[in-house]
């Protein structure tokens, strides 16, 4: 009855029976809600998500990690790494019927360059030139492998200058009502409420997209968007990571899930250690605490076995994770042996000492629920566990980023090419006081820090992926940080749904492909 | 000093009393906007997060945010949100519409649920639906009300599944004026009943004992020896009378109704200032919310105005002796 494409039984029936659902809609329900729409200078899902259905980019990616034509017909590195060239493809249009020029690309990678929290994809970009309207010519310090991912739509949304260049980009009106030369027009954004796409019929891709409206609707939490599809209300909820939800989404009549796509995000969940406080500045105490947690028990019971293992400080699915690694297989008696060593003796009731424990506030699994397995666990080994809940964001946030506390677990997101996720979390010159997600460990070792540098600028792949592996092996060796699990990060559909987002880069990607089955 | 001047004073020093709490209250909390941007960001680097503090002014000592902020509000600006850089009256605007049918529903359906059980009971006090009436709504008010909500969300919205889940509207659309309405309403009608749940106990429980305080008064028993209905005695004579404490409540309860409201709405996803004063507090956003606060206090303070014309409708004997009465109590 939904989706009835028939005409004649649409004009039997009356137009309010069958109301919107002659033409191809999709209501996708999120928790998230974007404070602006403008991926150029808002990284994150909840803007990425409808950033890049508004907005297209120079290259988009495939599954495999292979990048693929989008605005850019084609590109060329030069021998010695130092410019990259695009070709841009001809006819491409913004949504006002502007055309999309060199100049707009030129543009778009500055305004990322200058505003975009993750400094480090377009770091080394010295100049842009564009010799004609449809070449673009990106020169460098040095050879920078990362630049073609950060060439993605989920990085660098092309602009159009006209609109984007006027006064300072962060107070444009523009942000919130966002018009690019991506699959979908902007129609209306209700604050934290809804957010209203409509189909580009002029998208410079032929034959797509196929959906002719993309309504999101903002849940104010998980329980209620899964009611709401369990209904029927909603035909796409993308990046679901509580358990339970995904769970009863997964029982429930007329809904799929899929966990396909998504590495590229690459969200590591991670107990994080404050290195420079007793006794945690000690890599046997650290070891013995990765020992003594039972994987398996972790990844299938509490985590319903929707997570996948993640042993190291690149995501497991990418191509430059080595699975040549120090994998802490359970074992509580080398805890045991390990705190011995490292001169924890136990007290007359078998106490070691007290190890407080934050966790992010927002997910009960990864979360609340890990540390009370963590207390029981720990317990064994003489460890006493106390948790220290925060009751939102910003007071864990600001706990954390100024090095106030033992140990916290943490979801830490890869954003593909280490050099944009990875390196911030390890490189000892990313030591910064108040700031979250920066090496609030205070993890340094000189080697690691020698590895990442020579590999962020290694042009041969086969050898930046060498160093990448040891620097794995060391990292996983000094423990500065237990790895957990990816977030199990779900998207779930109504049956007949088709064409999903399954690149790395999951629904952070464009849904031109996206369609109802006939 | 005129009442009329006195009045306006206290009004405009009570909105400064609320401004200035509020504004320190929520510096209180730990972390700031920028804090939550950066969350939702997934980490930035030292110098966009001090460029951002220091076009927020939050790298300004906590007295002179105070000022500037208390020298805008004077003239009428109430700031741009941190989160959404967008102008908070236009925000507020968008969400204040949602939150007066919500607030104007719960009152409407407690008032009258409320007063016709305490009639009710009032005249059979020691009848079988007293008693089932007095449990309900003991249990109404004593269960929290996210709870509440919840439960109505299982069983009308997910095992019988008679209404919407969520929002105020269904997003896929809706054909003309009358059938927006109706949608609206059957949207409208889980949030309602939820919100009322909490006062209809309290309006049933004061309508009975005020009715039972009227009932036995000289003039009843006059309208009962002349004749007249009972029917006309409690409707035309006594519920006049009895009525006067529930009103006052309705005035008074106004504060309560929106801080319920801030749970219903989100429990329901409703679209208001409740659900999106409770965002602000998490996303640390001042401006947005300081300005629900100031303007919620408003509405507080003229619904009480409202309450004291109201009586004086009622009943015409109150008038400025009693209000000088509470002016002296306040």
């Amino acid at each position: 009855m939904k989706f009835l494409r028939s005409t004649a039984l649409a004009a039997l029936l009356g137009a309010a029976a069958v109301g919107a659902s002659a033409e191809e809609t999709l209501i996708v329900g999120t928790v998230n809600t974007p404070s602006n729409l403008n991926g150029a200078i808002q990284s994150g899902i909840a803007t990425a998500m409808v950033s890049t259905q508004i907005f297209a980019s120079p290259l988009r990616y495939d599954a495999n990690w292979n990048p693929q034509p989008y605005l850019a017909e084609s590109w060329e590195t030069s021998e010695d790494g130092l410019t990259v060239t695009l070709h841009l493809v001809e006819g491409a249009t913004f949504h006002d019927g502007t055309p999309v020029t060199a100049e707009d690309v030129a543009f778009s990678i500055e305004t990322v360059k200058e505003n975009h929290p993750f400094t480090t994809m377009l770091a080394p970009v010295t100049s842009v030139d564009t010799p004609d309207d449809r070449t673009v010519v990106i020169h460098l310090s040095h050879p920078h492998p990362a630049l073609l991912l950060a060439m993605s739509p989920v990085f660098l949304p092309v602009l159009p200058e006209h609109i984007y260049g006027e006064g300072p980009i962060r107070e444009n009106p523009a942000n919130l009502a966002p018009i690019g030369s991506g699959p979908f027009k902007f129609v209306e954004y209700t604050k934290g409420e809804v957010i209203r796409l409509e189909k580009n019929e002029d998208f410079f891709l032929e034959g797509y997209p196929k959906l002719d409206k993309v309504i999101f609707q903002i849940f104010s939490d998980e329980p209620n968007l899964t009611l709401a599809m369990e209904r029927g209300d909603v035909d796409y909820a993308p990046f679901l990571s509580d358990v339970r939800t995904i769970q009863r989404l997964d029982k429930a009549e007329g809904v799929s899930i899929t966990t396909e796509g998504g590495d590229g995000i690459g969200p590591i969940n991670w107990l994080a250690f404050n290195t420079k406080r007793a006794p945690y500045d000690d890599k046997r105490v650290r070891q013995a605490i990765g020992y003594a947690i039972n994987k398996d028990f972790y990844l299938n019971r509490l985590l319903g076995g929707y997570a996948h293992d993640q042993t190291g400080p690149i995501i497991n699915s990418s191509p430059l994770s080595t699975d040549d690694v120090n994998h802490y297989d359970f074992d509580l008696a080398k805890a045991e042996e390990l705190l011995d060593e490292a001169g924890l003796v136990p007290d007359a009731d078998g106490t070691r000492f007290t190890m407080v424990v934050d966790y992010s506030p927002g997910s009960v699994d990864t979360g609340r629920n890990f540390v009370e397995y963590l207390r029981s666990q720990l317990r064994q080994i003489g460890i006493d566990v106390e948790a220290r809940p925060s009751p939102d964001f910003p007071t864990w946030a600001q706990r954390v980023g100024n090095w106030d506390f033992d140990v916290t677990q943490d979801a830490v997101f890869n954003w593909g090419d280490p050099v944009i996720g990875v390196n911030r979390t390890y490189m000892s010159d990313n030591i910064r006081k108040g700031v979250i997600w920066s090496n609030t460990q205070q993890y340094s070792n000189p080697k690691v820090d020698e590895l990442l540098t020579a590999a962020a600028t290694e042009t041969d792949p086969a050898k930046r992926a060498a160093l990448y592996a040891e620097f794995q092996k060391i990292v996983v060796e000094d423990a500065p940080v237990i790895f957990l699990s990816d977030l199990p990060y779900t998207e779930a559909y109504k049956d007949g749904l088709e064409g999903l987002p399954t690149t790395i880069w999951g629904p952070a990607a464009p849904w031109d492909q996206m369609h109802w089955a006939e | 000093m005129p009442p009329l001047m006195s009045r306006f004073l206290s009004f405009a020093g009570l909105l400064l009393a609320v401004v200035v709490l509020n504004f320190l209250l929520i510096q209180l909390a730990p972390g700031d906007p920028v804090s939550v941007i950066v969350g939702e960001m997934g980490g930035a680097s030292e110098e966009v997060i001090a460029a951002m503090r220091a076009e927020y002014g939050l790298d300004k000592p906590v007295v002179v945010q105070l000022a500037i902020y208390i020298g805008k509000i004077l003239t009428g600006n109430f700031g741009f949100s941190y989160y959404f850089r967008e102008p908070v009256l236009t925000l507020i605007l968008d969400r204040l519409p949602a939150t007066i049918i919500l607030v104007m529903a719960s009152v409407l359906i407690s008032v009258t649920l409320g007063t016709l059980m305490g009639i009710y009971s009032a005249r059979r006090p020691r009848g079988i639906l007293s008693h089932l009436v007095t449990i309900f709504s003991l249990a109404g008010y004593s269960a929290p009300v996210f709870w509440t909500g919840l439960m109505l969300l299982i069983l009308f919205a997910s095992t019988f599944p008679i209404f919407p889940v969520s929002g105020m509207t269904n997003v896929r659309g809706t054909d003309g004026v009358v059938a927006h309405m109706l949608d609206v309403a059957h949207h409208l009608v889980l949030p309602a009943v939820t919100l009322a749940s909490i006062y209809i106990a309290l309006y049933s429980r004061l309508a009975r004992a005020s009715m039972l305080d009227v009932l036995g008064a000289d003039y009843i028993r006059t309208a009962r020896a002349k004749g007249l209905s009972e029917r006309r005695v409690i409707y035309g004579h006594a519920l006049r009378n009895g009525l006067i404490p529930v009103v006052t409540m309705v005035g008074l309860q106004m504060g309560q109704l929106m801080a319920g409201a801030v749970l219903v709405e989100t429990v329901f996803n409703w679209p208001g200032l409740g659900r999106l004063a409770y965002e602000s507090i998490l996303r640390r956003d001042y401006p947005t919310l300081l300005a629900i606060l100031f303007f919620s206090a408003m509405l507080v303070m003229v619904a009480n105005i409202l309450t004291d014309l109201a009586y004086a409708r009622i009943d015409p004997r109150i008038g400025t002796r009693r209000r000088k009465r509470r002016g002296a109590k306040t």
